[in-house]
Order: structure tokens, then C-alpha cells, then sequence
């Protein structure tokens, strides 16, 4: 048990090194280096730079060096928690990301949690009750769901919420709000501006675990060890929850290795359309820019919490299933 | 036979409503279990053994559905209950599951939950049939371990089921089976998916537990040899009807049913010469939707009259008395 947990480790940490490898090579990707983006922004906005400033900066940034030792600054650096600076917004990479990070986490946990509060149980429900009518009504809604584009149904139910319930719509702040500091009204407003955006992306992932947790208990449900446990003589309710259901529960725990990166990177239409400050809509914006450093240091952040997404539902896996807990098979 | 009869199956019936149409699983089968005595059930795949012993447990699973017959059981007495007339839902249907019938199942395999330690699966029927605390249900259920023959209970109770081989995961069954205290065990081929080795202990266990329960065990098998060494009686399933119906000595003396004498044929014998072709039963069973008219064994009877066995069903068996439903019985 203990070697598997040690082995998910180390993958994880090699993984990362990957992924902040990679994030480097973006960095570099586009044609000259971080000065002469910089000099070239500086001539746009009127100032000039002269060759012995620029081969200065080159030496200060260690841009003279072997890509290996640069990669390595810079991680040194990005360690540290300087991402360098981005260059649109004229400010440290991490302080732009900032809030936005926690906010996008916020929203994205609500999003999985709404996910799996809607589809645990009416995914049990199809399957249970399959060729119902209840399981026809839910598998209608689902594939709608899964058919309606997200940033659609942010416009109606902005709409309906703004129209009927008078709600204050779009961001996750009220006006007064957004600029203020970290206070429990603050939290509170941003807890009743939750639902309307985790509800949008929830959407079309509750559609799609409804329909796999409903295939994987149908097939759980027509197991032998279903038989045994009704042969016991305990009720039908305890022999479905008890047993198929734990045993079709590995997708879910598997889900939240990949549901974290699409609700991030599948959100960003969504994000602009509810004016979310999070972290989608600023990596479209870094891209369009080419602002190098702050799309990688996005990118990079992505990565390591997908990594990170990936090693909770393994040990989740652990959890439920005492097969690889104690043989260390996945 | 002076023994108490526990209980009476009549006329009991289940259909499978499918797309492409109705399967008729079980058309009118009546047998009798008896308190110490073993009734074995043989028949090809697909005859309807298992089905026969879900439908007395009421745990068919859909699109099955019971359509006629009784379940009786202890007939005759003022307890007498119809297990078909009760809710299968019911807290009185559930008690009757474990606790009146235990289920042997046929794959120590998949039979047990992988998610579960086969202590907290064993604990599990000891508690839905008593008032134990945990901590009584735990010790009980290393008693029934240590009944069943396993070694070191105290020990295996908190093993995983993978964690144990096919002999040990079979005594587990049968211990799973016992923790209710039925007086009647159904066992669904308990011996197929394991060595001869061990599928020999296990019968070995079957009897001796039979003997010290006074228990009536209905053995559902495939396997002449384990119907020749276990049983009292033996009811011959073939597409959902009892054929023949024979103690055992008689059944294997003096075959009445053609298709019982092809099952015995097919018997492989120490006695074959080398390389000798092992017998077969002609054809193949019948696809369930397309039964065949008439007695529905006839297109693979060597026996085959036309115009007889084609036209109308043979006569069903008196329960309890030995017979073959075959029209060679009657006189034309």
C-alpha cells in the first residue's frame, strides 16, 4: 500500500517536471526572446533601448546562457513563486493570476460537487429502474444536456434569473464587492453567485456521468455477488447501495482527474459570457497576446493540478477498492 | 420416506417477456424437499435449474416473472406459507431468505463482493437474521468459518475474498449460506468452477452439515458423478419440466426418460477403450423462443414417434412418485 502511494508520488512529481518542461519550450516558442518583445513593446509606446541596455538585460535575465541553465533559473524562479512578468498587463504573472486561481478552483469544486450530487443519484435511479418511465425523463434531459451548448444556457438562465428572480447576474461579485478585500460579506456574496455558473458547467458533465455511472451499475447489477447478497435476505435497498453501487463507483473517483482540467479549459466561452474572473478567460486573452509568460505560467498551473486532480482520485481508487489497496494493481 | 417435507414446489411456472417474445423458463415444475434428504436437479444449461431456485427465493431478476405455480412451504402443517403468494419486498420474504433457505452459489468467484472482507459479508446475514450485537455477530461468524473447515477463522475473517482460493472461497459461501440457520440449503452447482480435489471436500462438507442440521438440500449440478454420490432423489430438467423423476439408484439402473438414458450415456466411463468417442446427445438445445412443438425434446429423441411425441405435450409428473414424462410411458 505504502509503495503504491509512493510510486503515484513519484509519477506525479515526474510528471510535473514534464509538464514544467514543456511549459518552457511554449515560453520560448515564439520567434526572439523576452527582450526584444520587451524592446519592441517599448518602441511602440515611444521609448527606445539601446544595444548595450538590451545585451545588458540579456546578461541580467541570463538569456546569454544554455537553454538548461535557463530552464533551471527559471524554475528556480517559478519556485519561488515568480512566474516572471506578463506583459499586457505590465505586473508579475502571479499577480494577475492571483485570485483568479482560487476563484476558478472555487467555482470548478462547486461545479464537481453539483455534478456528482445530481448524477450519483439519478444515475442510480436509470439504472435500477431501467426502461422506466423516470429513467426515459432522465435520459431525455441528459442528452440534452450533453447537446445544448454551455454558454446558451448561461444566456437563458442569466436571463431567467435577472428577469424572474431579480437576481444580480454575470461575474461572481456583486458591484461592491469586487474590488473589496477578502471579509465574510465578501465570501457570502461570492456563495450566492455560485450556483448560477457551477450549474452551467455542471451541465454537461452530470449528463455525461449520469449516462456512465447508469452503464456501469446495469452491468454491476446483473453480477453474481448481486444474487448472493439478496439470498441473504436483506433489503433491496442496502443490496443495491451496498454493493453495485461501491463497486460502479470508480468512474466517479476517476472523473475527477478529468472533469478538473475541462471545467477550467472547457469553461472559458462560458467564463466570458457569465463575466467570471477566472482563470479561462485570461489564458484566451495571454494567447491572443502572446503574452508568454503569463499563458505558460497558466498552463503550467493547469498541469500541476490535473497532476494533482490525478493523485486524488488514485488514492479515492484506494479508498473503494481494496484490491489496489492491498496488490497495488491499478 | 418418513421425513418431514419442507417444501413443496408446484406446478410453478415463470416466463421471460423479452422483444423478440415470450421465453417460457419454467413451465410447471413440482418437486419435494425433505428435511435430511437431498434432491438433485440435473439438467443441460439453459433448462431452468437456476431459475427454479431464484424463483423460491423470489429474487428473479426482471424481465423473469413468475406466472403460475407454489412454493410451499412446510406443507401441511398450520405454518404453511406459499412463498410465490408473498411480496418478494417483504420483511417476512426477506427473514424466509437466509433464514428458511440458505443459497449456495456457483461462483466462489464473482459470488462474493470484491469490495468487502468476507467477515463483514458473513456479518452481514448473521445480523439480518438476529439480534446480535457486532461484536456476537463477529464471533459467530468465525464460528461458521471454523464449521465450514477453514483454517485459522480468527484470521480469514478479515481476508478479502481475492485473498483466498477457490475451495476457501466456496466453504465462505456455504458458510454465508448457514449464518441465517436455514433448514433448507439450495446449492447452484457449488462444485463447478472448482478442482476435483476440492470439489470432493466440499460435498464431503454438504453431507456432513446436512447430517448435523438435519438440513434439506436441493443440489442443482450438471454432474452425474456428484448426483450419483450426493443425492436421495433426482428430478431431470429438460426446457423448463421435470422429465423424470427416480431415486437415484433407480435412475441410474433403469433409465425411463430417453433424454435421462443420453445424459448417461454421455457419462464419460473408466471402462472406454482409448481413444474411444465420447457419447453425445444429438442437436443442441433448442434456441428458448423457438421451443420446439409437442414434447419439446423430440427433435433429439432416439425414441421419436411421429405424429405422437410432436403433437402433444407427454403428461406432467405426479409429485412425489417416480416417473418419466414421456409418451413411452403411456400406453398408445
Amino acid at each position: 500500500m505504502l509503495s503504491y502511494l509512493l510510486q503515484r508520488l513519484g509519477l506525479a512529481v515526474v510528471t510535473c517536471i514534464f509538464i514544467s518542461a514543456l511549459t518552457f519550450v511554449i515560453i520560448r516558442l515564439p520567434p526572439g526572446d523576452f527582450v526584444d518583445a520587451y524592446i519592441a513593446n517599448l518602441t511602440a509606446s515611444g521609448s527606445s533601448v539601446s544595444q548595450e541596455q538590451a545585451a545588458a538585460m540579456r546578461v541580467e535575465y541570463g538569456l546569454d546562457r544554455p537553454v538548461i541553465v535557463q530552464y533551471a533559473r527559471w524554475m528556480g524562479r517559478v519556485l519561488q513563486g515568480d512566474f516572471g512578468v506578463s506583459m499586457v498587463w505590465r505586473r508579475p504573472v502571479s499577480e494577475v493570476i492571483g485570485d483568479r486561481l482560487w476563484l476558478t478552483m472555487v467555482v470548478s469544486l462547486a461545479a464537481l460537487f453539483l455534478t456528482w450530487a445530481i448524477a450519483l443519484p439519478i444515475g442510480i435511479y436509470s439504472a435500477v429502474r431501467q426502461y422506466s418511465i423516470g429513467d426515459y425523463v432522465f435520459t431525455t434531459l441528459g442528452f440534452i444536456g450533453l447537446a445544448v451548448p454551455n454558454f446558451l444556457l448561461a444566456l437563458i438562465l442569466m436571463y431567467l434569473g435577472f428577469r424572474y428572480l431579480g437576481l444580480s447576474v454575470g461575474g461572481l461579485f456583486s458591484p461592491e464587492y469586487v474590488q473589496a478585500p477578502w471579509s465574510w460579506g465578501r465570501v457570502w456574496d461570492l456563495m450566492k453567485h455560485l450556483p448560477l455558473p457551477a450549474a452551467v458547467l455542471a451541465l454537461a458533465g452530470t449528463a455525461q456521468l449520469i449516462r456512465i455511472m447508469r452503464a456501469n451499475l446495469l452491468d454491476e447489477l446483473r453480477r453474481p455477488y448481486v444474487v448472493t447478497a439478496r439470498a441473504k435476505g436483506i433489503s433491496e435497498r442496502r443490496v443495491v447501495l451496498k454493493y453495485p453501487v461501491r463497486a460502479a463507483l470508480n468512474p466517479f473517483a476517476s472523473s475527477i482527474a478529468y472533469l478538473f482540467p475541462y471545467l477550467v479549459s472547457g469553461s472559458i466561452v462560458v467564463s466570458l459570457v457569465l463575466g467570471l474572473p477566472t482563470v479561462g478567460p485570461l489564458l484566451l486573452q495571454a494567447l491572443v497576446a502572446q503574452d508568454m509568460f503569463l499563458a505558460g505560467a497558466i498552463v503550467l498551473l493547469l498541469g500541476v493540478m490535473t497532476v494533482i486532480g490525478t493523485l486524488i482520485s488514485d488514492l479515492l481508487l484506494m479508498w473503494i477498492d481494496p484490491r489496489i489497496r492491498l496488490e497495488g494493481r491499478a | 420416506m418418513a421425513e418431514r417435507t419442507s417444501l413443496a414446489v408446484r406446478d410453478l411456472a415463470v416466463h421471460f417477456e423479452m422483444e423478440q417474445g415470450t421465453v417460457r423458463a419454467l413451465e410447471g415444475v413440482s418437486f419435494d424437499l425433505h428435511a435430511g434428504r437431498t434432491l438433485g436437479i440435473v439438467g443441460e444449461s439453459g433448462c431452468g435449474k437456476s431459475v427454479t431456485a431464484r424463483s423460491i427465493l423470489r429474487i428473479v431478476d426482471r424481465p423473469g416473472r413468475i406466472v403460475g405455480g407454489r412454493a410451499l412451504l412446510d406443507p401441511g402443517t398450520t405454518e404453511e406459507a406459499d412463498l410465490i403468494a408473498i411480496d418478494p419486498e417483504s420483511r417476512r420474504m426477506r427473514g424466509i431468505r437466509g433464514g428458511r433457505i440458505g443459497l449456495i452459489f456457483q461462483e466462489p468467484m464473482t459470488a462474493l463482493s470484491v469490495h468487502y472482507t468476507v467477515g463483514n459479508q458473513i456479518i452481514e446475514a448473521v445480523r439480518a437474521h438476529s439480534d446480535l450485537s457486532k461484536a456476537a455477530a463477529r464471533d459467530r461468524a468465525i464460528e461458521l468459518l471454523r464449521e465450514v473447515g477453514i483454517p485459522r477463522p480468527e484470521l480469514r475473517i478479515d481476508a478479502y475474498p481475492f485473498q483466498l482460493s477457490g475451495g476457501l472461497r466456496q466453504r465462505v459461501g456455504i458458510a454465508m449460506a448457514l449464518a441465517g440457520d436455514p433448514d433448507i440449503l439450495i446449492a447452484d452447482e457449488p462444485t463447478t468452477a472448482l478442482d476435483v480435489t476440492t470439489q470432493a471436500q466440499v460435498l464431503d462438507l454438504l453431507r456432513r452439515l446436512q447430517r448435523e442440521k438435519n438440513i434439506a438440500l436441493m443440489l442443482i449440478t450438471h454432474d452425474m458423478g456428484v448426483i450419483a454420490e450426493m443425492c436421495d432423489e433426482v428430478a431431470v430438467m429438460y426446457l423448463g419440466r421435470v422429465v423424470e423423476y427416480a431415486p437415484v439408484a433407480d435412475l441410474f439402473a433403469a433409465p425411463r426418460h430417453p433424454y435421462t438414458r443420453a445424459l448417461l450415456r454421455a457419462v464419460p466411463s473408466i471402462l472406454a477403450t482409448p481413444r474411444q468417442r465420447l457419447a453425445t446427445i444429438g442437436g443442441a438445445v433448442p434456441h428458448p423462443g423457438a421451443r420446439p412443438s409437442g414434447c419439446p425434446f423430440h427433435p433429439r429423441c432416439g425414441d421419436f414417434m411421429p405424429g405422437r411425441c410432436d403433437a402433444a405435450l407427454p403428461p406432467p409428473l405426479r409429485p412425489g412418485e417416480a416417473g418419466a414424462s414421456c409418451f413411452l410411458e403411456v400406453p398408445a
